[in-house]
């Protein structure tokens, strides 16, 4: 039984760095989202390509490939600039799930139908206003389903940290597993995750309540 | 049936408009005095909301200009008009949409209460007290903290004239206000805009209501192909028009 409890233990410390890990990447990629969304529906044409160019790089390659292109690549690239292993993986996922945000973002904004910008301009509200007051408010409800299928990718893909070292739950998990050839870590390893996913999904569908009160 | 004074409220000269090579209008010309209640009639793709549209800056017209109080927001000489300036010009002009275009995110006293909170900057209570008084006289007062989702077409009506009202406008444009909307539920809407009438607002209204049309205006236009075809009091336009199209047009109606 204290077999169990210290195995735990431990993999819960690295549950400890995965949550640090998933909750920067939200804290960023969702404001990174929203500001790129911005700009991928500008009228500015430049603007608009180098978001593009962004998008399609970040979702069409692999996550894990991104995270040994920060961290092995990029010091290469720029002489000096060597990320330590957390800051490096914390800035991949970020710069990842922002591109994803900001495609699901641009598709919530342009959802918004016209009526509600011109009902927005004969108030005389200006275009910072009716994004903020009208249209975003409206976007964030129709978001919420797949942001929160993004969460849950999110929870899950942090576990790719383990190709650099960091001590994560699944880490953590295999150090018990080849250390005493025993399968029970893992078990332990799947626990950890799902309930960590409950919790999302349990947020969401708070979330999604709470956004209920209209159409 | 208003009275109308000889202050000028809207001055249109020369307006055009195309989409491509598409015109949608043709060199209108238009003036509006205080009080004037005008209807625009006309068949479908005439320019009447394309019209109503432009003088409220929805649509940029292609050439002519458009003075609202005397005020230029758009210039004959095609130099532009900052965005500011015709954003507090328009502010003038109130509008109502077809399709009502009602904030479904926001209950009726929070749609009514958005532009004076946000763009007049009046503080909540104020413009809670104003909105309140607003949604009584269209007739909501029992409504005010219900969603748009939950409210009648006729009653979603009702609350975009409130929003409309709330911002003090001096000029009422309405778009086809009542084409939305099922036949048993277009009177309580027409009662509201005739109650503005007898308030002497000065209001354009786009409609198919022929009767209303006639009841309560001081001018009707008839617009067919972007031009004005003819102006003139409903007793004229729906008893003896000068052009032979608007009786076809009137005969098709009834």
């Amino acid at each position: 039984m204290s077999y169990l409890i210290k195995s735990a233990q431990y993999i819960l410390e690295g549950g400890a760095v995965t949550l640090k890990l998933f909750f920067i990447t939200l804290a960023f990629s969702l404001p990174l989202g929203f500001v790129c969304a911005m700009a991928k529906t500008s009228r500015i044409r430049a603007v608009r390509i180098v978001m593009e160019l962004y998008t399609s790089i970040v979702r069409g390659t692999p996550l894990l490939l991104q995270i040994f292109f920060v961290y092995y690549g990029l010091p290469i690239l720029l002489p000096g600039l060597r990320l330590e292993r957390f800051s490096a993986a914390a800035l991949t996922f970020v710069l990842n799930y922002g591109a994803y945000f900001t495609e699901i973002f641009r598709g919530g904004i342009q959802s918004i139908d016209r009526g509600q910008y011109e009902a927005s301009r004969v108030l005389g509200m200006s275009y910072v206003q009716t994004m903020t007051r009208i249209v975003l408010p409206q976007t964030i409800k129709r978001v919420l389903p797949p942001v929160a299928n993004e969460a849950i990718t999110l929870v899950k893909d942090t576990a790719l940290v383990v190709v650099l070292g960091i001590g994560d739950i699944l880490r953590n998990s295999k150090e018990i597993v080849s250390r005493d050839f025993t399968i029970v870590p893992f078990v332990i390893a799947a626990g950890v995750y799902l309930l960590m996913n409950y919790g999302v999904v349990l947020f969401f569908k708070k979330l999604e309540q709470r956004y209920s009160v209209y159409e | 049936m208003s009275e109308t004074t000889d202050r000028e409220m809207i001055r249109v000269e020369g307006l055009c408009k195309s989409y491509g090579s598409l015109e949608v209008l043709k060199e209108v010309d238009l003036s509006v005095k205080k009080g004037e209640i005008i209807s625009i009639i006309g068949p479908s793709g005439s320019g009447k909301s394309t019209f109503l549209r432009s003088l409220i800056h929805l649509e940029e017209a292609s050439a002519g200009s458009i003075l609202i109080e005397g005020e230029a927001v758009r210039r004959a000489d095609n130099k532009s008009v900052p965005d500011a300036k015709i954003r507090q010009h328009c502010r003038k002009l109130g509008m109502v949409f077809q399709n009502f275009n009602l904030f479904p995110h926001k209950t009726a006293l929070g749609n009514v209460m958005e532009g004076p909170v946000t763009v007049l900057k009046k503080s909540r209570a104020d413009a809670e007290r104003e909105a309140r008084a607003l949604l009584d006289k269209v007739g909501l007062a029992g409504q005010a903290m219900q969603y748009p989702c939950t409210l009648s077409g006729g009653q979603k009506q009702r609350v975009a004239i409130a929003r409309a009202l709330a911002m003090e406008p001096d000029i009422m444009l309405f778009d086809e206000p009542t084409s939305a909307l099922d036949p048993e539920l277009i009177g309580e809407v027409l009662a509201v805009i005739k109650a503005l009438a007898e308030e002497h607002m000065t209001m354009l209204v786009v409609t198919h209501e022929m009767g209303f049309a006639r009841e309560v205006s001081d001018q009707v236009i008839f617009m067919d192909e972007g031009r004005i075809l003819e102006m003139a009091p409903p007793d004229k336009i729906f008893t003896s028009p000068d052009h032979p199209r608007i009786r076809t047009f009137l005969d098709k109606m009834i």
